[in-house]
């Protein structure tokens, strides 16, 4: 058996008595698509949260790439190829695009500690961003300042900014959320455009867009994984119509 | 860009003939306002750039004051010795202090921050023999370095001119450094930060290090202006007065405190001729600059001139 | 022995004083994010008013005076909260600089007008003696302080947690949001804790008065402490601060006693490792 991208053994998390996340074992294989579906409330952004380190977990324990992360801070965990973004727009709003990408560049590179060089002067750094941001579409918008961008190039930087960092394992939340069809298609290009030498876990609304992009599906409800399995055997099995249609 | 270069080599100029042109008052005045200005803008990469309200900074400028003159006093020790002692020991607290103070943020840190100085203000004045309490301490002379003495009001001035300009100018290119931008990264969205391998902590005590150093030169140069310490200096009084140029003249920009700590220093001493009440006039003016002018005066300046030019 | 006993007492006596300032400025802090730095200012002010009503109007006692400036703190931490503060709602920062420049303003304004003496407050006649017990002398006055603070505590206690009022106060500290959604009039209680607490603070002045007397410098000397109790015991915690004050008002009592050079340093220990160990503070549910 190969060692897998993403590893959760019976995690559990509560806030105050409400229970967020309740034994959720969960096994992704590397380059896997994985999405994640559920009602609001089902615990997939706690989720996720635990999973990138910002939230930890009351018990249970997370697996990267075979190596225990339980409690690890976040910045370690980004250092070992995983990288997120974020259902609120987390952005950097004073700054340009470039620099947005470029602190992106620097989150996984010793020279983010220099003090003495004058980052505009990093050609490397610069030429990087610029690409990444192609990548998503907004090469020519490198130097307007986050605040003059729409919704959906908003969206599209969030994303960047994950990209950018090639990362082993991305958790994308809600990358459609409030986009227009348009929009929508856009994005749904970048995501399906990613190598294959990323995994990617997906929790998404969209199911049109969605299943499509996915491999394989994991169901939560009230933090309880209900269905998991591949994209056609969730998509039939009569506990997800259960959950969705509340028969 | 053109005009900016012009404006900033007539002031440097104007700076460097003052003392040639200008009487003792003046010249001691500005040397006030310049020490002020390294202090405030070493409290400005807390407050602007790492998004860190501090209101116990006076710490490191009353503790490195205190180091100098009480090794150079007490012991002995030559000027040089107990500078960079003075320095080093400054950088260990704030390293201590930060360590503690970070544990919190936001309104947590300020109060920490407000009760960690009062440690070293309680200390000041109730160690007395090794500080000599409320009487201060006295009979420091200033350094002559590479044999040239600092004793008269213009020699003062043109050295302290220089580490000034010398600390604007690493704090400048601190900024715009990789480190810099990430800093301000810290301070705008610390969680994607941290998502991006970035880590935050690391960074924000780095600053508060870097913030404590540059807060020691200008005690060190405090020190040596005076001749003489108080442990007057390591009140509330002189973290807000710091503060108040930060945020009078713009937190967060170059300029900011160099405008702001002006500002508070020329008010005080021009104020003192006339009134007595400064601290008073010191409250008021916090109070006006939070209400009418919070974002300070550089950025409202700034402002102006971009409607202006459209 | 009598040394232990007396400095047992002075200590307590002391953190009853302390609990008289931090409770009200860990509620306000509690209720609402703010970091009231004119605290110490106001307790300050209360001492102040109740020194200058006692000389002006002889016969005024001290609890008479305590009252009067107590409701007179009151009034001024309510205009403050409603028309100065208010105009920041949701600026943490501009709020708390703003009541660092009213806290220097007070500072200075008793300077002016009270001049730079210390003005000591009479103690009640029938107070003013010491009191036998158990082979022991304990000035009654300090005994009294204590089982004030003691009552306060009770009070604010009972306050919080048997009334309506109190309901809607834990509301607000537990979760504003959710406090507004269900039709508390969070504004109207912000500006009542406000004048609970300046009261607490203006009155414990006065009975401070006594023993630390009203002088330039009590703000200062008093706000320091207060921060350290509520980081230790835990912001928004009334148990808290009354723990922390008590632990506080031991430490600096016996440290100027004991160790006068290192009494500061040692009144910090217990903060650090409080911060190091539990930031929340001893009974605190939030973040500092």
């Amino acid at each position: 058996m190969t060692v897998p991208a993403l590893l959760i053994e019976n995690l559990h998390k509560s806030f105050r008595g409400l229970i967020a996340t309740n034994d959720v074992t969960m096994r992704i294989e590397p380059g896997e698509r994985r999405l994640l579906i559920g009602p609001n409330g089902a615990g997939k952004t706690t989720l996720f949260n635990q999973i990138s380190g910002d939230l930890l977990p009351g018990a249970g324990r997370i697996e990267l790439f075979g190596t225990d992360v339980t409690t690890l801070p976040p910045h370690r965990r980004a250092h070992m190829g995983l990288a997120r973004t974020y259902q609120i727009l987390t952005l950097f709003p004073r700054e340009t695009l470039l620099r947005n990408v470029e602190l992106a560049l620097l989150g996984l590179r010793p020279g983010r500690w220099n003090m003495v060089r004058p980052l505009a002067r990093d050609r490397a750094l610069v030429q990087e961003a610029a690409v990444a941001l192609t990548r998503v579409g907004l090469g020519g918008l490198a130097d307007r300042p986050v605040a003059a961008l729409s919704y959906g190039e908003k969206r599209r930087l969030e994303i960047a900014l994950a990209l950018a960092q090639n990362p082993r394992l991305l958790l994308l939340d809600e990358p459609l959320a409030g986009l227009s069809t348009e929009e929508r298609e856009t994005v749904r290009k970048v995501i399906a455009d990613i190598p294959r030498t990323t995994t990617v876990v997906l929790i998404e609304h969209d199911m049109d867009i969605a299943l499509d992009l996915a491999d394989t599906v994991t169901l939560l409800q009230f933090g309880i994984v209900i269905v998991d399995g591949t994209r056609d055997s969730v998509i039939a099995d009569p506990r997800t119509r259960e959950v969705y249609l509340g028969h | 860009m053109r005009t900016r270069g012009l404006y900033t080599a007539v002031s440097l100029i104007s700076l460097i003939v003052l003392p040639f042109v200008a009487g003792d008052f003046y010249i001691n005045l500005a040397t006030q306002v310049l020490i002020a200005v390294v202090f405030s803008a070493s409290l400005n990469i807390l407050v602007g750039y790492a998004g860190l309200s501090s209101l116990g900074h006076a710490a490191f400028l009353g503790f490195a004051a205190y180091i100098c003159a009480g090794t150079t006093v007490t012991l002995g020790l030559p000027p040089l010795v107990a500078a960079v002692l003075a320095l080093a020991g400054t950088t260990l607290l704030a390293a201590i202090f930060g360590a503690i103070a970070l544990r919190a943020s936001g309104l947590g840190f300020l109060m920490i921050t407000l009760a960690l100085a009062q440690v070293v203000w309680g200390l000041a004045y109730r160690w007395v023999g090794l500080t000599n309490g409320d009487n201060g301490l006295t009979g420091l002379t200033r350094p002559h370095p590479f044999g040239l003495s600092l004793d008269s009001p213009a020699a003062f001035y043109l050295a302290t001119l220089l580490i000034t300009g010398i600390a604007l100018t690493v704090i400048a290119i601190l900024v715009g450094s990789a480190y810099g931008v990430s800093l301000q990264g810290t301070r705008d969205q610390p969680r994607r930060m941290a998502a991006l391998g970035h880590n935050v902590w690391l960074v924000r005590w780095t600053a508060f290090i870097i913030a404590g150093f540059w807060a020691g030169v200008a005690g060190l140069l405090y020190v040596y202006y005076q001749r003489y310490i108080h442990p007057s200096v390591l009140s509330m009084a002189t973290s807000a007065e710091g503060l108040l140029g930060v945020i009078a003249g713009g937190s967060g920009t170059l300029a900011g405190p160099v405008v702001g700590a002006a500002l508070v220093v020329i008010l005080k001493n021009y104020a003192s001729i006339y009134i007595e009440r400064w601290n008073m006039l010191l409250g008021a003016v916090f109070v006006l600059i939070v209400l009418v002018m919070p974002d300070g005066i550089v950025p409202g300046v700034r402002r102006l001139l971009a409607r202006r030019d459209r | 022995m009598q040394f232990w006993v007396a400095q047992t007492l002075n200590s307590l006596a002391f953190g009853g004083l302390l609990f008289l300032l931090s409770s009200g400025f860990s509620l306000i802090f509690g209720l609402m994010r703010l970091a009231n730095l004119t605290h110490g200012a106001l307790f300050m002010l209360g001492a102040y008013i109740g020194a200058y009503l006692m000389r002006a109007f002889p016969g005024t006692s001290l609890w008479m005076a305590a009252l009067a400036s107590g409701i007179a703190v009151a009034v001024f931490g309510g205009l403050l909260e409603r028309f100065v503060l208010r105009r920041l709602a949701g600026n943490a920062l501009g709020q708390v600089l703003l009541t660092l420049g009213i806290a220097f303003i007070i500072s200075d304004g008793c300077l002016l007008v009270f001049g730079g003496d210390p003005i000591p407050l009479s103690t009640p006649r029938w107070l003013a003696r010491p009191v036998f017990l158990w082979g022991f002398i304990f000035p009654a006055y300090r005994l009294a302080v204590v089982v004030l603070a003691v009552c306060a505590a009770l009070g604010l206690h009972i306050l919080l947690d048997r009334t309506r009022l109190g309901a809607m106060i834990r509301a607000g500290v537990d979760d504003m949001a959710m406090a507004r959604a269900v039709g508390i009039p969070v504004s109207a209680i912000f500006t009542l804790v406000f004048c609970l607490g300046s009261a607490i603070a203006g009155a414990g002045g006065v009975l401070a008065g006594p023993i630390l007397s009203a002088y330039p410098g009590l703000d200062g000397d008093m706000l320091p402490l207060a921060l350290i109790v509520v980081i230790l015991g835990g912001v928004g915690s009334i148990t808290g601060a009354f723990v922390g004050s008590f632990i506080i008002g031991a430490i600096y009592t016996f440290g100027i006693a004991l160790l006068p050079d290192l009494a500061y340093v040692i009144l910090f220990l217990p903060m650090i490792l409080v911060i190091a160990i539990r930031p929340n503070g001893l009974f605190g549910r939030m973040a500092v």
